[in-house]
């Protein structure tokens, strides 16, 4: 039952085939096998089951959703009221959110059963999944190795059939590069798209949440539901919501597929290129065609984005002060200890390393020379994209230079750990949607192709997904002992 | 690029971030090489550039002047470190 799709399943709790507290028993029981992979930060069994027990009420009544009754899971930075809410960090190990995010909420909503809190990178600040207080995560293609992160948990849980489908947020990457180095199906939405309201902010110009299942078609059902305006977050934009499984099965022929120059440099694994090389091959059977675009200034995403993304934690990250909630270090001098001890013991080192680079970034004297000049830069790359996606309707590419990399590899070399975005900071900077599906793989391990298109092209991403989807089965492969 | 000891003390008082004395060396180095891969944005002339905070531009959204939430206080208080009759307690500050 682990790797049905989402349809199959609704199918299935409808005619009765099984119940969602089967179902949802059936997840409980694989996430306790197989939690050496330390997926779940919390799982909430008893909750689950009442969740399914509901369900199961709402589907005998004929008022059920596609979700209702379907075991999901949500990535540790959305706020879950009465639930631990810890976003990976010591600095919230104590939080029990006083209330839903928006995602969440919508979810309850569809009738969806929560089974747990996935673990991430420590506010969602890595690209390993090593930075979380609560240890790394295995990848279940390569125990040694790395899921990617900072969604780490999520693309690890969904590959390994510990849950239907997963929450993520995508800041630099975190949807997309685990998608890809754990072989399911990603998707990062526009800016705006999906509401931030109950997301814990790591840097708000940047993040955003978005699905990760096991197929374009199971993605589109998630971001149907996570999708909309929402009054209470400031920057959601206000338009129509379309109907995302409407047009997965219209013919792509004719597709303008851009491929830019700058994504197929001396950085690139030549293994990875060559699945990439194959999945456009794939799509020009499809009747697409191919043509060169470029993005002269893509190698100063990595700098603007580090600038950007490091002003703006070290100004969310204040408000972790040791006062109103969270950790609190014990027996305070006096305020400024409070703030000083609490801080330094609640946050882990590449935190504390992003927050002193965008404090120096943002003081007198240096504002001009970083963050301007980085926003400006944001700008000419946001430019960029904006002349390729008017000559093409999508961009392609890898995700990430390698397949996924050993734990321990990187994580001593932070600058290392971020050049490994480079394909997908970019997107972030521009605020595009962007998809990572199952391209290959390479050493036993999986490899995504990365689908950039142009604002709200959302449906536009699923259908050109969901129709390679259709003619390959990357997607549908599972990693040894999770078949 | 390259910062001392002495600065990295100086941002970390200014973010209020306790910082381990053993770990200030290793700060200063990442730190440094980050700004040298900052720096190379200064290869690039951007004199007529428009910064970009937002994608997409936005601006914020004006909303009526009218009270949507409700008193949360004790909900919230819940989780806090440390309350007296409704309020969050800290160190003495002023003797």
């Amino acid at each position: 039952m682990h790797n049905k799709s989402i349809t199959d399943l609704a199918k299935g709790l409808r005619s009765g085939e099984f119940s969602s507290v089967e179902l949802t028993q059936a997840f409980l029981d694989r996430i306790k096998r197989h939690s050496s992979l330390n997926c779940y930060i919390t799982v909430t069994e008893d909750l689950a089951l009442q969740e399914a027990k509901a369900a199961d009420d709402r589907i005998a009544k004929g008022d059920a959703t596609l979700l209702t009754g379907i075991p999901i899971a949500q990535k540790d930075i959305f706020c879950t009221q009465g639930v631990k809410t810890t976003c990976g960090s010591k600095m919230l190990d104590n939080f029990i959110a006083p209330y839903n995010a928006t995602v969440v909420e919508k979810f309850n909503q569809a009738g969806s059963v929560m089974l747990g809190k996935l673990n991430m990178d420590e506010f969602a600040m890595g690209s390993s999944n090593e930075t979380s207080y609560y240890g790394a995560v295995r990848n279940p293609w390569d125990h040694n190795a790395i899921p990617g992160g900072s969604s780490g948990g999520s693309a690890a849980a969904v590959a390994a059939g510990l849950a239907v489908c997963a929450t993520g947020t995508d800041t630099g990457g975190s949807i997309r590069q685990p998608a890809s180095h754990c072989g399911i199906t990603g998707l990062k939405p526009t800016y705006g798209r999906v509401s931030r309201y109950g997301m814990i902010a790591y840097a708000s110009s940047l993040d955003q949440g978005g699905p990760m299942a096991r197929s374009a078609e199971d993605a589109a059902i998630m971001l149907q539901v996570m999708a909309g305006f929402d009054e209470r977050d400031s920057t959601s934009v206000d338009l129509p919501v379309p109907d995302y499984r409407a047009e997965l099965n219209n013919s792509i022929e004719g597709l303008k597929i851009g491929l830019p120059k700058e994504f197929f440099g001396a950085g690139l694994n030549s293994e990875v290129a060559a699945v990439i090389e194959a999945a456009v091959n794939e799509y020009r059977k499809l009747g697409a065609h191919i043509k060169e675009v470029s993005m002269p200034n893509l190698k100063l995403a990595i700098p603007a984005y580090y600038v950007i993304a490091s002003a703006e934690c070290s100004a969310n990250l204040s408000r972790f002060d040791g006062v109103r909630y969270g950790y609190r270090c014990a027996n305070p001098e006096d305020l400024t200890d409070l703030y000083t001890r609490s801080r330094g013991e609640g946050f882990g080192k590449e935190v504390k390393r992003r927050i002193l680079m965008g404090t120096y970034a943002l003081s007198a004297g240096y504002y001009d020379a970083y963050y301007i000049k980085a926003q400006k830069v944001r700008r000419l790359i946001s430019d960029d994209f904006k002349k390729a996606l008017s000559e093409v309707d999508v961009i392609m590419g890898p995700v990430a230079p390698s397949a996924a990399f050993r734990i321990g590899e990187k994580i001593g070399n932070p600058i290392e750990m971020y050049l490994s975005d480079i394909y997908t900071i970019a997107i972030n900077l521009a605020g595009l949607p962007a998809m990572s599906i199952p391209a290959g793989v390479v050493g036993g391990k999986p490899v995504g192709l990365q689908i950039i298109g142009n604002y709200f092209a959302e449906h536009r991403l699923l259908n050109i997904a969901h129709q390679y989807q259709q003619v390959t089965d990357w997607h549908q492969q599972s990693p040894k002992g999770f078949e | 690029m390259s910062l001392t000891t002495d600065d990295v003390k100086k941002i970390a008082h200014l973010a209020r971030l306790g910082i381990d004395e053993s770990d200030i060396e290793s700060y200063a180095k990442d730190l440094s090489r980050m700004l040298d891969l900052m720096t190379q944005m200064s290869e690039l002339n951007t004199d007529d550039v428009i910064p970009m905070a937002h994608p997409m531009d936005q601006v914020q959204r004006l909303r009526p002047d009218t009270v949507t939430e409700r008193n949360n206080r004790e909900q919230f208080q819940v989780i806090a470190p440390q309350v007296e009759a409704g309020l969050y307690l800290v160190p003495k500050v002023i003797e």
